[in-house]
């Protein structure tokens, strides 16, 4: 490689030089640009949604656009799935827009940009539960509506108008274990494989499995552990074998996490412990608790795990659908206590901090899980 | 050369009518300048810290830190603020924090001689560790009176955007009519060169990661300002996004060279594009791709042109 002389330093030095001009005149041409037009068009914009106006005659339905997590989610896809059906349904102009990564700042601009598209209805998944807040305020200035969808601003709900959760949290407990108990004959030793000792959904859904566990119908059911996998793959496993040798006469294990299920069905499958399995002792091992369909087919497909449960994530989709056509068309107000029906769906009710609950949890197993593809 | 340097500028200009053609053509809501500049003033903060990276790149190094020291910084002063800081004062100390995070590269950097990519590498994570350790999963509120600061406009223009300007305009005149900015670009022309001509290079070293940490610096307290509120997660790809400016903007990455109008002019490129692609709804992994494009676009440009230097020289 040649070595810069001196003189072509001396050259560098020069063309900055010729540049230093070139920039101040561009800098200046530029702002000249964005304050000119910035002034002219100030007045236009102090009236209330003026993009709305403009798109009113081409899109016959309000426009309403949903905000989700992260790009290329199936999880989501499967929201927008239901949104899009019931938007259909209610003559919706529906579109979704992602942000670039899976985070709150990344969704603020998307927001902005969906307002300024004339969006009348903003449906998000938000990434955080307070980033967002300036961004929310100021398309709610604009007469947008926002509704949260899967999560919610928690701490910070009057941002909103509404917010949509996909399950009443309440009920996921005693359902997990009247899922395991019917397929153990209600009786014998059963374990929890959870993740976090912190995590706080995992630990009101543990307290409301032992309230239930208390009812004289699963009075044979004896909760003998309650393992942390912390959502770690690995961990989880490790767990889930120690479970086995500590305790021989398990009949069933609830792992009322994603990571956790799909790891100790890995294990489960390996020992050969389910029910019918080479090593399955008195009955074998009954595996089940929350996972999603796309992690847990082929488990289901080769019997390791009979049924397992989660929300439909559709189902939030659908009611974010009809609420959105419903409030635009001043039908319904978000406020607690308003009661609505969805044709087909059922009856539901705005609750505390105006959160309206989408569905119930689907058990999912051989018969009906290639409907769901997330 | 006068016609490279004109053809270097041109091309992001007749770029960006180009983004604003299509925009418009897009939607009828796109050419909205106070929409067009609300977008701009979003990126305004990763723009400030691009032009001081010409700082750093001009040398020969790289600042890979920039995101981390923002988010450090935009937390610590979210937190300073909080305990009932005057405001002034807050926002003093947000700066003198970010330059301080670079200052800390510039020694680490200057005493141990061990390249800047791997000493910024090493503090990128360091300083995202630190704000993830204070702030958990928590963030940090600020205090109504502080918050909006992309709001405020002067003749026409949001505050982060002048500043943007202000630092352009200034860096222009640093790199072509000072000393220090001579210094520089000797310094990343060839370093050994640069040492045995005189240039004091480890004071140059240590200055142009002090001059990036003031940009973080004072791009955090933007950042508080218009999010109302400080997380771990803040300023995330930050860095890239800035590297990224600079090289569509012209400037060789190997150094000895700084071009803070085509820095200036790829924010403003690709903060239309972006705005472009959000309104056209095209998804967000076709966003990323085209930004991925125009950056391969810009560097092979780029080598094109160092041949054809090297060919003459």
């Amino acid at each position: 490689m040649k070595l810069h002389s001196k003189q072509s330093i001396n050259n560098n030095f020069k063309r900055s030089r010729s540049t230093f001009t070139l920039s101040v005149v561009t800098v200046a041409l530029l702002s000249i640009a964005l304050s000119g037009c910035g002034s002219t068009k100030s007045t236009s914009t102090d009236t209330p949604s003026p993009a709305g106006k403009v798109e009113a005659g081409a899109s016959a339905g309000t426009k309403v656009v949903f905000i989700p997590k992260s790009a290329g989610n199936p999880y989501f896809a499967q929201l927008e799935v239901g949104f899009s059906r019931s938007a259909k349904g209610f003559g919706l102009d529906f579109s979704s827009q992602a942000p670039q990564s899976a985070d709150a700042t990344s969704q603020i601009s998307v927001i902005k940009s969906q307002v300024q598209r004339g969006q009348e209805v903003i449906v998000i998944s938000p990434n955080s539960p307070d980033a967002l807040n300036e961004a929310i305020d100021q398309a709610t200035a604009k007469g947008v509506t926002v509704i949260t969808a899967d999560a919610d601003l928690a701490g910070h709900e009057d941002h909103r108008a509404l917010g949509i959760l996909p399950v009443d949290f309440a009920t996921i407990g005693p359902a997990q274990i009247e899922l395991l108990g019917s397929m153990i004959n209600y009786e014998g030793e059963i374990a929890i494989l959870s993740a976090t000792t912190d995590a706080p959904n995992q630990n009101a859904w543990i307290e409301t499995m032992k309230t239930a566990l208390k009812e004289a119908k699963y009075s044979k059911m004896k909760l003998v552990e309650i393992a942390y996998g912390d959502d770690e793959p690995q961990k989880s496993a490790t767990e889930t074998e120690a479970l086995f040798s500590k305790h021989p006469q398990l009949k069933g294990i609830i792992a009322p996490t994603t990571v956790g299920l799909a790891s100790a069905a890995q294990v489960v499958t390996q020992k050969e412990v389910f029910p019918g399995g080479k090593n399955a002792k008195n009955g074998g091992v009954v595996l089940t608790g929350l996972g999603t369909p796309n992690e847990m087919r082929k488990a289901v497909k080769n019997g390791v795990v009979a049924k397992f449960q989660l929300w439909d994530p559709a189902d939030i989709g659908d009611v974010a659908a009809f609420v959105s056509s419903q409030i635009k068309a001043g039908k319904l107000k978000p406020a607690v206590g308003t009661k609505f029906s969805i044709p087909g769906k059922g009856d539901f009710t705005i609750a505390e901090k105006n959160i309206v609950i989408a569905g119930k949890l689907v058990t999912f197993d051989k018969a009906n899980i290639d409907q769901y593809k997330y | 050369m006068k016609n490279r340097a004109a053809l270097s500028i041109a091309l992001p200009i007749a770029l960006i009518i180009l983004a604003l053609f299509v925009g418009s053509k897009v939607s009828p809501n796109f050419l909205d300048s106070k929409f067009l500049m609300e977008s701009l003033t979003l990126m305004a903060e990763v723009g400030i810290v691009a032009v001081a990276m010409n700082y750093v790149i001009s040398t020969g190094n790289i600042d890979l830190s920039v995101g981390s020291n923002v988010v450090l910084t935009a937390c610590l002063t979210a937190k300073l603020i909080q305990a009932g800081t005057p405001p002034a004062l807050g926002i003093a100390l947000g700066i003198l924090i970010g330059t301080g995070l670079g200052v800390i590269n510039g020694i680490l950097i200057t005493q141990t001689q061990v390249p800047s990519f791997l000493i910024t590498v090493a503090t990128m994570a360091v300083y995202r560790g630190i704000a993830q350790a204070l702030m958990g999963s928590a963030s940090a509120s600020i205090p109504e009176a502080y918050v909006g600061i992309d709001t405020i406009t002067f003749a026409g223009l949001t505050v982060p955007l002048l500043l943007l300007l202000a630092t352009a305009l200034l860096s222009a005149f640093i790199f072509s009519r000072t000393i220090f900015g001579r210094w520089m670009l000797a310094l990343g022309s060839n370093a050994s060169a640069a040492l045995y001509s005189g240039v004091p290079v480890k004071r140059v070293t240590f200055l142009v990661f002090a001059i990036t940490g003031l940009a973080s610096g004072i791009a955090a307290v933007l950042m508080d300002s218009r999010l109302g509120l400080a997380r771990h997660d803040f300023a995330k790809g930050f860095e890239l996004d800035a590297i990224t400016m600079v090289v569509i903007g012209g400037t060789a990455i190997r150094g000895g060279d700084s071009n803070i109008v085509g820095t200036l002019l790829a924010f403003i490129l690709i903060g239309l594009l972006r705005t472009t692609m959000g309104i056209a709804n095209v998804t967000a992994e076709y966003q990323l791709t085209a930004v991925g494009i125009l950056l391969i676009f810009a560097v092979l440009f780029n080598r094109i042109e160092l041949k054809s230097k090297a060919r003459k020289d």
